[in-house]
């Protein structure tokens, strides 16, 4: 199990998650480095997703869900009573698996966020808006059609739209589910290329079930199963020599 | 611990064949050296000649065991000990290639050792030849059974080969000193054994590489034997 010492951002401790009475992860504990990639693997249902969504409050929304333990985030709980959930999800950003626009111009998806926590002034939005296409590789593909609605571009380019929506709140930690699942492997190359580049300035966290992903984008990976976290080692650990029988089986396709 | 099989039949399939190639390759090979010794031994060159034409079908089965193995690297994208096993094969693979070429040197020794006079009565060299070839199956066993002490044991015979092989090179040459006439003989002489200490070579390599394959942790050039560590990484 890999504990991080220094830089760690978010730290889980202890967490059990229920949706209603179906326990969906049991005792979850594990910390997440700064500035480093860590993807979450297992199969369907194993609770990946669900831990995810945990970490920006995003379970919230769920009715008869209940979390127990803590997820640390700068020395904070943020399941505590006093913390605003809205303000947790701008520190933490989520990109989902379905490219998932708004119905509006590629500049307005982007300055929806800012403008919702009171950034007004055009040339402050333009300045974010050119920032954050950049960051997201979108900027030469689409500065000159800043005003035509989102909805037109390519499933790729509406991805790194999102990827470019989520930065412009200028979040700590961005969490990716599967964010690459419904894109062509042209359209996947990028985004990959994307999350080398962003991890320079953020902590990503991504769920996917495509294991070369992991091996090829991240630094740690966990292992679920059955809602627990079964390995948690340095991506190079996991792919060629794990600890764990069942990570091995997993990986190299003796499950089910 | 019993296997799990591959979600995947073919795949599974696939590895398998893989591993039974490798072992009809270690038969091919140990076969060559068996009756490459023979021709010696009993001065037969028809025998020597049969093992220098037959490292064809060596050479054509190791072709094919590599590309088996690069086919399963670039369609499977193999994991851990798939990955393991799949690197470890394509080593393997190569050791008994080189296996055979060193029975193929030995072969064309005999032929010429057999057209003149018997220097001397063959003890030592039989056995360097016995304990090459078990090693040679035994590592195999090992790889088969995913078995690293087997593999380990295999290790701690290489040192009895490379003495085997100093023992008969001091001997010709106290033969070579007395009486020079036997120099072009003891020469040849030597060379089979230098083949037969370099097959024990490859042998230990596949057994480096069954550890590597089942622990994943790599133990080539290490002398097995922890306390000779110091003097071992001296000489190297």
């Amino acid at each position: 199990m890999v504990t991080i010492q220094d830089n760690c951002i978010i730290k889980v401790r202890n967490v059990d998650f229920y949706y209603g009475k179906f326990r969906a992860l049991t005792d979850i504990s594990m910390d997440f480095e700064k500035n480093r990639v860590t993807a979450l693997i297992g199969p369907s249902g194993c609770g990946k997703s669900t831990l995810l969504r945990l970490l920006n409050r995003m379970n919230d929304l769920i009715d008869g869900s209940r979390v127990e333990g803590e997820v640390v985030f700068e020395g904070k709980n943020i399941y505590d009573q006093d913390i605003d959930p809205v303000e947790i999800r701008r520190r933490i950003g989520m990109v989902f698996q379905k490219p998932n626009p708004f119905p509006k111009s590629i500049f307005n998806n982007i300055t929806y966020g800012p403008r919702l926590v009171g950034v007004r002034k055009k040339s402050d939005l333009e300045a974010l808006v050119e920032q954050s296409l950049r960051q997201a590789s979108l900027w030469d593909e689409a500065k000159d059609i800043l005003g035509q609605s989102a909805m037109m571009l390519s499933g790729g380019q509406q991805q790194r739209v999102c990827i470019a929506r989520a930065l412009a709140m200028k979040p700590d930690v961005l969490l990716m589910d599967e964010p690459t699942s419904a894109l062509d492997p042209i359209s996947t190359a990028k985004i990959e290329e994307l999350i080398e580049d962003l991890k320079k300035r953020y902590t990503i966290i991504i769920v996917t079930h495509n294991m070369q992903q992991a091996a090829r984008i991240s630094n740690y990976t966990g292992f679920f199963y059955l809602g627990k976290l079964i390995e948690y080692n340095p991506t190079e650990k996991i792919f060629t020599t794990p600890d764990v029988r069942q990570t091995e089986d997993y990986i190299t396709g003796r499950f089910g | 611990m019993k296997e799990k099989a591959h979600t995947s039949v073919h795949y599974e399939r696939e590895l398998q064949e893989v591993k039974e190639n490798l072992l009809y390759l270690g038969a091919l090979v140990e076969k060559a050296i068996l009756d490459a010794m023979r021709s010696l031994l009993e001065r037969d060159s028809d025998l020597a000649n049969e093992v220098i034409s037959g490292d064809d079908k060596i050479d054509k089965l190791d072709g094919e065991i590599e590309e088996r193995c690069v086919r399963l690297l670039a369609l499977r994208q193999p994991a851990a000990r798939d990955l393991r096993f799949i690197t470890t094969a394509i080593k393997i693979n190569g050791h008994l290639e080189r296996i055979g070429d060193m029975a193929v040197n030995i072969a064309k020794r005999a032929v010429v050792l057999n057209e003149e006079p018997r220097l001397k009565p063959y003890i030592d060299l039989p056995r360097m030849a016995d304990i090459s070839r078990d090693m040679i199956r035994q590592s195999l066993d090992a790889f088969v059974k995913e078995d690293s002490d087997l593999a380990d044991k295999v290790r701690r015979e290489d040192e009895t080969v490379d003495n085997l092989n100093e023992q008969i090179f001091r001997e010709l040459l106290t033969f070579m000193i007395e009486d020079p006439r036997t120099i072009h003989r003891a020469l040849l002489i030597t060379q089979v054994s230098k083949n037969l200490e370099r097959i024990s070579d490859h042998a230990t390599s596949i057994a480096d590489m069954v550890i590597y394959m089942v622990t994943g942790k790599n133990v080539r050039h290490r002398n097995p034997d922890p306390d000779k560590q110091e003097e071992f990484k001296a000489e190297s």
